[in-house]
């Protein structure tokens, strides 16, 4: 409702004064507009912030463990400059070293592309590209960001924990995750990550329902489900099933506080640790197993498919030419999600459940091979005689594809439950997530970022910079992930301190410095992408309305931001999203708010 | 030494940097005019260029890959059933690269060629049924092949039926950091066990009531006879932790309060595997490392390494705490006459008990010194808890 209640008549008329603190007649202090914003699009870039900080974060402790693992117990002033007494002597401790993966982990998976990348762009484009004045509900959206935030702001300070913080793993199994006693990450640090999950949890779901909520209520005349662009049916479906799968995490993280602190057996059983039998009994650490991954595999696709509507929508924008196989995508985003909640076993065929529901895991995840692959085929068809214009967005879309079927056809190996069983656990698993939902989901973010920039900022990034950044980054990253495989298959176990205890590993050790050093140069120049992000923000060059000539319908809305998003009536649509080079046309792009010519016929379907 | 190879790397990532924006720049003095920031006729050419020649680096990092890297890969198995799950791998990684060469092959050089100009115009193809289901098919009943095969090995390997065959049933028992095994004994079964009565030596909480435990043999180091299938219970005290065999294409998770399962039959003897030429070879590499190693450790006044031997290993692969990168147990295949005479020469655990309580002064030193390791970590433990 208070998005109707934007949609005043009033004061739209802007000057071209960049400085609008004082501008407005309604009373938008600096506290309201920057701060407890209620508009879709301050809440997007609020986002984006957050999740750049974090992403900073996050991939800063990767190349610190990195660098632990290329020159294992050496002495590093970075190691005592960040980790203090962690690092007695400038060498990292082996508990801090499963504390830096557990947080990275953490970080990058919910914080960076969860929230930044999805909260981010849902948050900016369902409304402008539904042709919406706001979400649904402005105030749950605020309050979702700031949920977020304050999420955010307790898992920073579990770092400063004692003891440390959280280093279980990402995955926090039980009983580790449960037991002081079994490592020190699991005392007040676990308790200040569950809590800055459960907040996490309740963010994301305000932020799914709204987006939901939004798009089937709040779409323009003329905007049916089959006229959206493709980033909204990815966001819409991803808010789905987070709806779905977040509040079971939720459930397990409750339950994992009351047998941590108040005595309960739900994960705990039969335990001798430190010299004493503890009381629990009958839980099963393979429960939480279950709820953990019914999540926390369906957020790999909460993931990856906002990634992959943006990447959708960049590339037709970009070759010029209608995205392949509209229905397809759709049909493959809607298999993609019901399979997502289907599949995940996969993650547990080794943990000791009846192998029966490994031939059934088996079975489901493979599936999820096909709609994939009808994806990858269909942005590879987009691009055939396309007229590409290759702007940074655009290679970062392109580079999705690459990464994401990289690494997706590792995912044959590790879904089938038979092979598993050798590489489980081991680095070919750490380089088939990092290629197929890590880096492809960064790509996409970035894709996105350069994309969308113009619409947020109302300025340009610096193209050059992008290419530098663009190209370092893939080259790095293939760099840092494609040697993984080979000293995963060589039987090398993730999450080890150092490898110096297996002579048998000894051999490897040459990879894990080249693995380092690409990701060292990697995480390096991502300062480029801050640099041309931040400096943009005050110093790039002024956007046009519509820089990238796109037809979906935030390019309509003014580059001045203004809550409602569009001065006077909202644009009515009449076409599909990806009229771009249509025959009968002059121009090579036709938005979807300009009406149908005298027997122009809808080619699409 | 290091701060400044830190330095250096950074110095010349700035100046790496800043070369790059050069170039980049000196391709955009010609479209000086045209300071849009959107890709122009230039950029869309070089960037095509360097998308194929991407293609190139992707190629070249395979090939350098399988060549350089390739021998680490885990070969000849081990085990009775490692034939099939290496079949069924080779299988896949064949599918695999053909797809992977293919499609990235499609994808850059559809970016070189349809690099964009300015007076070209894309063609308008949206949709084609026909392409669609081809590309639905075909992935459909290739992967129905793999899942076939896939099921069939796994339904072999997991179901093990131990009443029907004749398998002998070894314990492997997990704690933080430390793997022990226990022999079922003459009577092929183990006895009960639960964490509630560990008691002195008796660290595996076995109940010695019972009849079953009476020829229980507990040990340090897992022995194995060649050519008996062996049926695997796991349990752990503490947290989950995964037995992983990689020479035998094993790994089950120890579960704390559940018993879980795994079976496989060893076909080499470790004696048998050292001999194999790709192990030889594979030794001697790591030995010249390990040589040179221990040069450098001697320079700076270390003890050198040992050189290596190969032996079988079951190692931990599930995160357990701070020492789980070093939880590890010489895994050693004998011929059955060996392994019988080795098991022979072991204590029963009834034995060891007894002699345990019949002197008790001695006996509790070296229950002491074998939880030493642990100890010593669960103190750390223990520190950090108390420091709250």
């Amino acid at each position: 409702m208070s998005a109707l209640a934007h949609d005043h008549g009033h004061d739209h008329d802007h000057s071209h004064d960049h400085d609008h603190g004082h501008e407005h007649h309604h009373k938008d202090t600096f506290i309201t507009k920057y701060i407890f914003s209620i508009d879709h699009k301050m809440i997007a870039k609020q986002y984006l912030i957050t999740g750049i900080i974090m992403g900073v974060i996050g991939v800063g402790m990767s190349m610190l463990f990195r660098m632990q693992l290329a020159w294992p117990e050496e002495s590093f002033k970075v190691f005592s400059f960040f980790l203090g007494d962690h690092a007695p002597n400038g060498v990292m401790n082996n508990d801090m070293y499963l504390a830096l993966v557990t947080i990275h982990g953490t970080i990058m998976v919910f914080f960076v592309l969860t929230a930044g990348l999805s909260g981010t762009f849902s948050n900016l484009l369902i409304p402008l590209q539904c042709g919406a004045r706001d979400m649904a509900s402005g105030f749950l959206n605020m309050i979702s960001y700031w949920l977020f935030f304050t999420s955010s702001v307790i898992m920073v300070c579990s770092l400063f924990v004692e003891a440390g913080p959280a280093s279980a793993g990402w995955t926090i199994y039980p009983p580790l995750s449960a037991l002081p006693q079994a490592i020190g990450g699991s005392g007040a640090g676990m308790t200040l990550w569950l809590v800055s999950m459960a907040v996490f949890i309740a963010s994301s779901l305000m932020g799914s329902l709204n987006y939901v909520v939004t798009v089937l209520n709040l779409r323009t005349k003329g905007m049916s489900m089959t006229r959206l662009p493709l980033t909204i049916w990815a966001f819409f479906i991803t808010a789905i099933i987070g709806i779905i799968s977040f509040p079971v995490l939720l459930s397990a993280a409750l339950l994992l506080i009351m047998d941590r602190s108040f005595g309960t057996s739900f994960f705990l059983s039969d335990i001798y640790i430190a010299g004493e039998v503890l009381h629990y009994q009958g839980g099963s650490p393979v429960l939480f197993e279950h709820l953990f991954w019914f999540l926390g595999h369906p957020e790999v696709y909460i993931v990856i498919l906002p990634a992959m509507g943006l990447v959708s929508e960049i590339m037709a924008t970009n070759s010029r030419k209608p995205i392949f196989g509209y229905r397809a995508m759709i049909m493959s985003i809607l298999a993609i999600a019901f399979l997502s909640t289907i599949v995940w076993g996969h993650h547990m065929f080794m943990s000791g459940m009846n192998p029966f529901l490994g031939s059934v895991f088996t079975f489901t995840t493979l599936l999820i091979a096909i709609p994939s692959a009808v994806k990858a085929f269909n942005w590879i068809t987009t691009l055939w005689k396309g007229n590409l214009q290759m702007n940074p967005a655009m290679l970062y879309s392109m580079g999705f594809v690459s990464t994401f079927i990289t690494g997706g056809l590792t995912g044959i190996i590790l879904g089938d439950s038979t092979l598993d069983i050798n590489v489980h656990d081991t680095y070919f698993v750490v380089a088939h997530f990092h290629l197929v939902m890590g880096i492809s989901a960064l790509y996409g973010m970035f894709a996105g970022i350069y994309h969308w920039y113009p619409k947020m900022f109302g300025r340009m990034l610096n193209k050059n910079l992008g290419y530098v950044h663009f190209w370092v980054t893939t080259v790095c990253a293939y760099g840092v992930f494609f040697p993984m495989h080979f000293i995963g298959l060589a039987g090398l176990p993730r999450r080890y301190y150092t490898n110096t205890a297996f002579p048998l590993f000894d051999e490897l050790q040459d990879v894990n410095v080249l693995i380092t050093l690409f990701a060292l140069v990697g995480g390096a120049f991502q300062l480029v992408f801050l640099y041309n992000f931040f400096a943009s923000i005050f110093f790039g060059k002024r956007a046009e309305q519509n820089p990238w000539r796109s037809t979906t319908l935030e390019w309509t809305a003014p580059v001045e931001h203004m809550h409602g998003n569009w001065p006077g009536e909202i644009p009515e649509v009449h076409r599909w999203p990806y009229d771009y080079s249509k025959p009968g046309h002059d121009d090579d792009f036709v938005p979807q708010h300009i009406p149908m010519k005298d027997g122009e016929e809808e080619l699409h379907h | 030494m290091t701060s400044l190879l830190v330095i250096i790397v950074l110095v010349l990532l700035a100046v790496a940097l800043w070369q790059l924006t050069k170039i980049f720049d000196l391709t955009q003095i010609a479209a000086k005019a045209n300071n849009s920031q959107v890709a122009n006729d230039k950029d869309n050419n070089i960037q095509g260029y360097l998308m194929f020649i991407f293609l190139a680096f992707i190629y070249i990092l395979t090939i350098y890959g399988l060549i350089k890297w390739g021998h680490f890969v885990l070969s000849t198995p081990a085990s009775a059933h490692g034939g099939l799950v290496d079949n069924l791998m080779n299988i896949t990684w064949v599918l695999l690269f053909v797809v992977q060469t293919i499609t990235q092959f499609l994808l850059h050089y559809f970016a070189f060629k349809y690099r964009g100009t300015k007076d070209k115009k894309a063609l308008y193809f949206a949709d084609n049924d026909k392409l669609e289901f081809i590309w639905s098919v075909i992935p459909a009943i290739v992967l129905a092949g793999l899942i076939l095969y896939g099921l069939y090995a796994w339904t072999n390997i997991m179901f093990v039926d131990e009443k029907e065959e004749d398998v002998m049933i070894v314990e492997v028992y997990a704690q933080q950091f430390k793997w022990t095994a226990r022999y079922s004994g003459e009577d092929d079964v183990l006895g009960k066990a639960n964490v509630r009565y560990i008691e002195g030596i008796n660290t595996l909480g076995v109940d010695l009531a019972d009849p079953n435990a009476q020829d229980d043999k507990v040990t340090q180091e897992l022995h194995l006879p060649k050519g008996k299938k062996v049926l695997f219970k796991f349990r752990s005290q503490d947290v989950l932790h995964s037995a992983y065999f990689p020479h035998f294409r094993a790994q089950m998770n120890c579960v704390p309060g559940m018993v879980t399962e795994f079976a496989f039959e060893p076909i080499y003897t470790t004696a048998e595997m050292r001999d194999m030429d790709f192990m030889k070879e594979k030794v001697a590499n790591i030995n010249v490392i390990r040589a040179k190693k221990s040069q450098e450790l001697v320079a700076k006044g270390g003890q050198p390494l040992d050189p290596y031997t190969f032996d079988y290993l079951l190692l931990c692969n599930k995160i357990c705490g701070s020492s789980h990168y070093n939880m590890q147990m010489k895994v050693v295949v004998d011929t059955p006459e060996d392994f019988k005479k080795w098991l022979a020469e072991k204590p029963t655990l009834i034995e060891e008990v007894k002699a345990a309580n019949a002197t008790p002064a001695e006996t509790e030193a070296p229950a002491a010194t074998q939880d030493s390791a642990k100890a010593q970590d669960t103190t750390a433990v223990a520190k950090a808890v108390a420091a709250k």
